[in-house]
């Protein structure tokens, strides 16, 4: 059971007494990434809504240009009132999440109450700085965090780069290899006010968009009935939106996005057998 | 030349848990209590910020009498073996017999060797999925450890206060006449407490993960007799 005189007492904080008693792991020496196939999670996206946030990742992990996992989830609650989503080296970002949880539980237990909405963030941006070294030896991570202030009343993202850079944003926040095309579609869709079933249809769609562009993210496996993770955090805490209901509005997605494509001719690539004409 | 005097170790003892007892009779007591649904921790406690019950892990909660900084430093010490042991193996991997051992090594190490005993009366318990998988550890300020099977008293009036409980507790008891028990055990034939002089919390037996949950001062009323 440790131990501390008042003077060099870790705190209420899990991770700096983790830290004293010798129990972190080493930093790697040389690039993990160029000698070895590092595992890769990859999209997730985080969007404002009226009550709150939605936050959503796919299932996909990669390791080089192979698919090292289908099932993986990257969307995990912090607490009640917050979650992460991660993207980069999946072995050290799942890491970050359990010792993220437990450093929100473990500060909770100490002093009896909850940090804020703030207090969080800037403990994940901490996290997300102290990996920098690791970060540099191919085994990045970059989360997103999302929560409802209950302080504030309104739900609240944060992004953050590789150096720890927290950064808030208003509306919407993306991370991962899809991030760019997810993005693109939740800015689109975007307006203030969304409701809960918008925001889950914008957050699938971006999914989807961002699998159909980029490699290294999944989109829903029918065939083995894997959807992507969707959570939302409203004044009643973190809700795992269920598979069912993924699936319902994944059918919808569908329907909207087949209806577009009738009536449209494919080109037909040259061919030899036309002896290079178009036919 | 001096020389010390010689003192018996018989004597040395006996002068330490007097020490220890004086300060430990000094604070209120303390009732925790098997029910249907989980286990019921009631304090007498006029503050309500400094607190004497707290949640150690998913399923075990903690309770002093005595010196407050000491049974606090004692629950800060055991909050953060319990994180440390679910985060090195898994959080089914925490219990809290392993957790009282712990706590009775360092009380006893304490008792024998530091200047002075801690003043305090500890418990350890860990709801389980039936009634007859629930702990009650009731530890001492000399690392004496008793396993208790369906309440324990803690503080100076012990005794008398279990004597009394041990006519009002009965196996079938639900959260609101566990409470009353206990209540009527603290307070004796004498005295009445109100919810501003009673700290309040209970292990959940149903609850998914985290299974304290304090009942807060504004909804005691309602489930006191």
């Amino acid at each position: 059971m440790p131990f501390f005189t008042p003077g060099d007492d870790p705190g209420p904080s899990f991770s700096s007494l983790v830290r004293r008693l010798g129990l972190s792991p080493e930093t790697p020496s040389s690039d993990v990434g160029a000698r070895l196939a590092v595992t890769h999670a990859t999209t997730v996206v985080a969007i404002r809504f009226a009550e709150g946030v939605v936050i959503a990742g796919d299932r996909r992990a990669t390791s080089g240009n192979l698919i090292s996992h289908r099932a993986i989830e990257k969307v995990f609650p912090a607490d009640r009132h917050s979650g992460v989503a991660i993207a980069g080296a999946a072995g050290p970002a799942m890491e970050m999440v359990k010792l993220f949880q437990l450093q929100l539980e473990h500060y909770e237990k100490v002093e009896g109450t909850q940090l804020s909405l703030e207090g969080k963030a800037n403990q994940l941006g901490q996290m997300v700085r102290s990996n920098l070294p690791a970060a540099m030896q191919g085994l990045a991570v970059v989360p997103i965090f999302a929560g409802y202030d209950l302080g504030r009343q309104t739900g609240r993202l944060f992004q953050y780069d590789v150096t720890g850079g927290r950064y808030e944003e208003s509306n919407y926040a993306s991370s991962g290899s899809g991030s760019l095309h997810a993005g693109t579609v939740v800015k689109l869709g975007f307006r203030e006010g969304l409701t809960r079933n918008e925001a889950v249809d914008l957050a699938l769609s971006a999914i989807f968009q961002a699998a159909d562009e980029d490699s290294a993210t999944g989109g829903p496996d029918l065939v083995r009935g894997i959807y992507p993770v969707i959570a939302t955090i409203t004044v009643d805490g973190f809700t795992r939106v269920p598979d069912a209901e993924i699936a319902d509005r994944f059918t919808g997605l569908l329907d909207i996005l087949a209806s577009r494509e009738v009536g449209i001719t494919r080109i037909p690539e040259n061919s030899t057998e036309t002896g290079g004409e178009k036919r | 030349m001096s020389m010390p005097f010689y003192v018996a170790p018989e004597q040395v003892m006996k002068d330490r848990a007097d020490y220890a007892r004086k300060g430990i009779a000094r604070g209120r007591s303390l009732v925790a209590a098997v029910y249907d649904n989980g286990i019921l921790i009631c304090a007498e406690n006029p503050s309500s910020t400094l607190r004497k019950v707290s949640e150690i892990y998913d399923r075990i909660g903690f309770a002093g009498v005595g010196k407050y900084n000491e049974f606090d430093q004692l629950r800060i010490a055991g909050v953060r073996a319990a994180d440390l042991k679910g985060f090195a193996y898994s959080r089914e991997d925490v219990d809290a017999r392993s957790l009282a051992n712990n706590y009775a090594q360092i009380l006893g190490q304490v008792f024998t060797h530091e200047m002075k005993p801690m003043e305090v009366e500890i418990l350890v318990a860990e709801v389980g999925k039936s009634p007859a998988h629930d702990q009650l550890f009731h530890i001492l300020y000399d690392g004496t450890v008793m396993d208790e099977e369906k309440f324990t008293v803690l503080g100076g009036e012990a005794e008398i206060i279990a004597s009394r409980l041990e006519g009002l507790w009965t196996e079938t008891l639900d959260l609101r006449g566990a409470l009353a028990a206990a209540v009527g055990a603290l307070s004796g034939p004498d005295r009445s407490l109100a919810a501003t002089d009673l700290e309040v919390a209970v292990l959940e037996r149903t609850a998914e993960r985290r299974a304290f949950r304090r009942i807060e001062r504004n909804v005691l009323p309602d489930l006191l007799p």
